[in-house]
């Protein structure tokens, strides 16, 4: 029996896999999506807090964001349904003179960009948010454009985009083979069938490493884990994702914002690293993390926190994604090591990879590309993480 | 609704009444009172109202597993369940989202304490505190915690005799003795530690248990955890099923037996199993009108003995009926129930409404199994009894708890006694349904004293034949389960008519008809636990066989009290004297219906009472498709409430159930920590000037 057949095959249903599809479904080829897990989002996407910020200090991240935000952004009038998106902006605090120099050297990029972004200084930053703590305040960075949204919704919305432009989604369905012949891409094999197609895009997020193995491609992937948490609901009193980007034990940053459905949504980077897929919470996570939060913002003592979890972060030896065709398989084109970013480059990333893999990319892309090359020599770490 | 003052079996202290405020108005309450109860007692029973659609919200669960009795005291938001009323407390109403209080400046924080222990209890009640004696009394050293401030659990709110075995479990004692007395034994354990008003919040993926102790986070490491936490309710669904009133008997147990509050005059009773069927019983002890009982199948569920009682005292039991809605605006006003036909579906014309004020939902039980689950997940050495491992009976849950005693004694090192047979044999015959029904035996002979046992279904019971001072009443020793029988006249004994056995009976199901004076009008001792209705002598009364049949009306010619049990004496023709069973305590018109049934209110049954999510909802996914309980939270946001998804899982594996989707289809929903909410700035270690 020949196996079915599809344009492109697409490897998770996460953050980049799902707007990934609904694009080239939306450009008209047939698609499949397969996924090891019971349904969307359910890898690393569900677990991201749902910010969108073009406030990087990488141009590729910044174009991809700009896009990603007008998605989300303007969600509502193109599809009717509520995302929670919320244009509260992104303020990075400075408590110390390293931080202040540090997000101060790095407005030169951001505004080269386009971005729309400022030095507040402690008062003005004070009047955006009144709850932060203002002995030793310096100041912080506001970006107005930026927001955040209901992470569950908006990775549930696109798939729903998804589906009815006609891309097709099985779940449960490990990868298990990527067949080749002749140096091309023919088809995948997973636990239960086989499906033919010419191509392939490897966006297995947290598990990119082994799924890239199948077709001999080493990507220098690997997850390290993120703890986050949400409070119970509470009136709105926060605009803003406030990041604070301090090194302290345990964390190199946490930052946090307020839903449109009033809950604080809260989260560190863990520092050192804790590498592998162990995902179960941990008892280190809240009181070191509510420390730093309760310090900042003394209010939030008597927000009572409702629960917590941990995220996979496919981590690169940069920071910065890896996005291109393979240069030994043809067909093969990996979208891998978002670095924990997955949610907010993936609608811009997914428009970007169904214009390349059909031959229409623009001249913007072709430089994102080539910044994230997967073949790039990996030099330094970025600025801002 | 006023305070229980004289409540026939429980007492308490009303001395140092105080005052705090609730929305501006002042409430008395008394030392020991949690908000919500002072609350309930001055008739209080809607603390606001959900921000997603206005429902108003109030006590649902009363044992800190739910969040629905949110309110604010001095500020923050807080379960009014959970939380003590204070003197000059400013309590508010939560209408919508609360608004955090000010706080300008950040205290000193402190690092969050571990302690290393061998063995950590979660949960004092039957099963932790016998296992925590077990353990205790050969030299393990345990750390034992308990979110309420009393140890105990559920036997505090156990005003009857219990069932089971007098040698092993203190069967023939009132539940709310016997927690007393295994909590004196574990006190007087110098290597058991108690922690009170703590409550387990985690079992984190690193080994380490997050205890919330009086406002203080600990890490405790436990060697081995013993989860001994109880259940939680199920719940139903069904319109109306959210509205102030409608609650567990659980919550209902714990004002009315804990806090004396007489929290309802018009009760209505969905579920005929031994939970139903004694809050029902406690109820009518509270002096609350007990309007009826619903049981879909069609029998009850419980023991005959519990189910006897109730209809002796005039409650109406309805069995192959179903509630189909709670009516009322803010609260309940009414009740409409309908006759079940074919797979449980209600008749319809058959409905009927009934006045109350509230309605409990005794369903079931679900095990209290999060903290067994996440032990198991990351391998820490972990043990479950009680409740949290199999529902069953109190009595079950006592003996259960020693054999994990011995049994974590043993894995530790620390005991070299394997567990007996006869005690794994014993902890089966606890645990067992109820078995076959036979008839009542007559002995008509007309001669001495004969204890009559309206005891015809078998039970692990066996008290009554430990108080025979002649030693006339046998039960097979070694499965309890047998029926009673009386042996006069073996050996020349003869029953002395020391009312013993009438009283101490947890069924009230023995009574003594004495010949001796009058053959043909004997005295027939009936028991009692009424204080409230306590019949005078010479007064008259209802005599009614066991089902609740009325039999004959007699004078009282005397009452005796034993042990808050009262012996009650009346005279009757040899012809009824051993048919009678008990003494009528409700008019029969308290369980009459309304007129005309009440139609239920446009208002779907809801699933989800956090996040407010129908039935209807689900449904619908359902029948889109969705399979993964996660992808469902995702959509709907069942589950994602403040309770972290206690009461709805069940309920939504159930609707699945109706719509014909094997479990093997379905994937369960991650359970997350933390097992309540709980403030950042307890986790941070803030040190708030004391009050």
């Amino acid at each position: 029996m020949t196996p079915r057949a599809y344009d492109a095959i697409v490897l998770g249903a996460g953050s980049v896999g799902v707007p990934t599809a609904w694009a080239m479904a939306r450009s008209g080829l047939s698609v499949l999506v397969l996924d090891p897990f019971a349904s969307p989002g359910q890898g690393s996407n569900k677990t991201a807090i749902g910010g969108i910020r073009a406030t990087h200090s990488d141009p590729a991240k910044i174009r991809l964001c700009l896009r990603s935000l007008e998605i989300a952004t303007t969600w509502r009038e193109a599809h009717g349904d509520d995302i929670e998106w919320t244009t509260g902006g992104y303020s990075f605090v400075a408590y110390a003179p390293r931080e202040e120099k540090l997000l101060k050297d790095l407005l030169v990029t951001q505004k080269r960009y386009g971005l729309e972004i400022d030095w507040h200084d402690a008062d003005a930053l004070r009047a955006r948010i009144p709850s932060l703590r203002r002995e030793g305040l310096l100041g912080g960075t506001f970006a107005p454009g930026d927001g955040h949204c209901s992470p569950l919704l908006f990775g549930h919305a696109m798939y729903r985009q998804a589906r009815s432009a006609g891309a097709e989604f099985r779940f449960g369905e490990p990868v298990t083979a990527i067949e080749v012949a002749g140096g091309r891409i023919r088809g995948v094999a997973t636990d239960k069938d086989s499906y033919a197609a010419p191509l392939v895009v490897n966006a297995a997020g947290a598990w990119a490493r082994d799924v890239g193995a199948l077709v001999g491609e080493d990507h220098p992937v690997r997850p390290d884990s993120h703890e986050g948490g949400i409070t119970e609901p509470v009136a709105h009193f926060l605009d803003p994702m406030v990041v604070d980007i301090r090194p302290a034990p345990g964390s190199a940053n946490y930052y946090f914002f307020q839903l449109a459905t009033g809950q604080i949504v809260f989260c560190i980077t863990p520092s050192p690293n804790i590498w592998g897929f162990d995902r179960r919470e941990t008892s280190a996570f809240l009181p070191m993390v509510a420390k730093r939060m309760v310090d900042l913002m003394p209010v939030l003592a008597n927000l009572r926190v409702r629960r917590t979890w941990r995220g996979l972060y496919p981590m690169t030896p940069d920071g910065s994604p890896l996005v291109g065709w393979s240069r030994a398989t043809r067909g093969y084109f990996a979208a891998v090591g978002m670095c924990g970013q997955g949610f907010m480059l993936g609608p811009g990333l997914g428009e970007l990879i169904d214009r390349v893999v059909r031959g229409a990319p623009t001249s913007g892309d072709d430089e994102i590309l080539e910044l994230l090359s997967p073949y790039r020599a990996f030099a330094g770490q970025e600025a801002l993480k | 609704m006023p305070r229980l003052e004289d409540h026939p079996i429980v007492q308490r202290e009303w001395d140092n009444p105080f005052r705090f405020t609730y929305a501006g108005s002042p409430v008395t309450a008394f030392p020991g009172d949690m908000i919500s109860s002072a609350l309930f007692a001055v008739g209080i029973r809607v603390f606001g109202h959900h921000p997603k659609d206005g429902a108003p919200q109030g006590l649902f669960c009363a044992n800190g597993q739910c969040a629905q009795c949110l309110v604010i005291a001095d500020g923050k938001p807080v379960k009014a369940c959970m939380t003590e009323a204070r003197p000059g407390m400013i309590v508010e109403p939560v209408d919508g989202l609360p608004t955090l209080p000010a706080r300008d400046s950040a205290d000193r924080m402190r690092d969050v304490e571990t302690r290393h222990v061998p063995v950590l209890i979660l949960g004092g009640g039957p099963a932790g505190l016998s296992a925590a004696i077990e353990l205790g009394s050969r030299g393990v050293d345990v750390l034992l915690v308990d979110d309420k401030e009393r140890l105990g659990g559920k036997l505090v709110l156990q005003t009857h005799r219990f069932f089971g075995s007098t040698e092993a479990v203190y069967a023939g004692t009132r539940g709310i003795d016997i927690g007393e007395r295994l909590a004196r034994d574990v006190r007087a354990l110098s290597n058991v530690e108690v922690w009170l008003g703590s409550t387990a919040l985690a079992v984190f993926g690193d080994g380490a248990v997050g205890v919330l102790r009086r406002g203080q986070y600990t890490l405790v490491r436990p060697e081995v955890l013993l989860v001994a936490t109880g259940a939680r309710e199920k719940s139903l669904v069904f319109s109306g099923n959210t509205l102030p009133g409608v609650y567990g008997a659980g919550a209902f147990q714990t004002l009315v037996n804990r806090d004396l509050v007489k929290a309802a005059d018009r009760l209505f009773i969905v579920g005929g199993g031994n939970v139903g069927l004694i809050a029902g019983y406690h109820a009518l002890q509270a002096g609350i009108d007990v309007v009826g009982l619903v049981e879909a199948l069609p029998e009850c569920g419980g023991y005959k003995v519990h189910k006897d009682k109730l209809a002796r005292m005039g409650v109406p039991i309805h069995t192959s009926h179903t509630i189909l809605s709670a009516n009322g605006r803010e609260a309940v006003e009414s009740v409409t129930i309908a006759r079940v036909g074919e797979r449980f579906r209600p008749v319809p014309g058959s409905e009927r409404s009934f006045a109350c004020d509230t309605v409990l939902i005794a369903v079931g039980l679900d095990p209290v199994d999060e903290f067994l689950r996440s032990a198991r997940e990351i391998g820490l050495p972990a043990y479950a009894a009680g409740d949290a491992e199999e529902i069953a009976e109190a009595s079950a849950a006592i003996f259960a708890g020693k054999i994990r005693g011995l049994e974590i004694a043993r894995a530790l090192g620390r005991a070299a006694d394997e567990v007996p047979d006869a005690w794994r044999a014993m902890g089966e015959i606890l645990k067992s349904k109820p078995g076959a029904t036979c008839g009542e035996s007559a002995d008509d002979a007309g001669d001495g004293v004969v204890p009559i046992f309206h005891c015809t279904q078998e039970i692990p019971c066996n008290p009554c034949t430990s108080v025979c001072p002649q030693d006339l009443i046998h039960i097979d020793e070694v499965d309890i389960r047998g029926l009673p029988t009386f042996h006069g006249g073996e050996g020349g004994k003869a029953c002395i008519g020391c009312d013993r056995c009438v009283s101490v009976c947890p069924g009230l199901a023995i009574t003594l008809v004495d010949y001796r004076k009058d053959r043909e009008t004997p005295t027939v001792t009936l028991p009692m636990e009424f204080g409230l209705a306590r019949p005078a002598i010479g007064g008259e009364v209802v005599v009614l066989d066991t089902e609740g049949a009325e039999v004959a009306t007699a004078r009282v010619e005397a009452v005796r009290p034993s042990d808050r049990t009262l012996l009650v004496r009346v005279r009757l023709p040899r012809a009824i004297a051993q048919r009678a069973a008990g003494l009528r305590v409700q008019a029969p018109w308290v369980g009459a219906p309304l007129p005309e049934a009440v139609e239920p209110l446009p208002d779907e049954a809801i699933v989800c009472r956090c996040e407010r999510v129908t039935a209807g909802e689900i449904r619908a996914l359902i029948e889109r498709g969705i399979r993964d309980i996660n992808e469902l939270k995702i959509v709907s946001r069942a589950g994602m409430g403040a309770c972290g998804g206690k009461t709805c899982t069940a309920l939504i594996a159930r609707l699945f159930r109706e719509a014909g989707i094997s479990p093997r289809e379905i994937t369960e929903g991650v359970r997350r920590p933390l097992f309540v909410e709980v403030p950042l700035g307890v986790f941070a270690g803030v040190e708030e000037a004391k009050p």
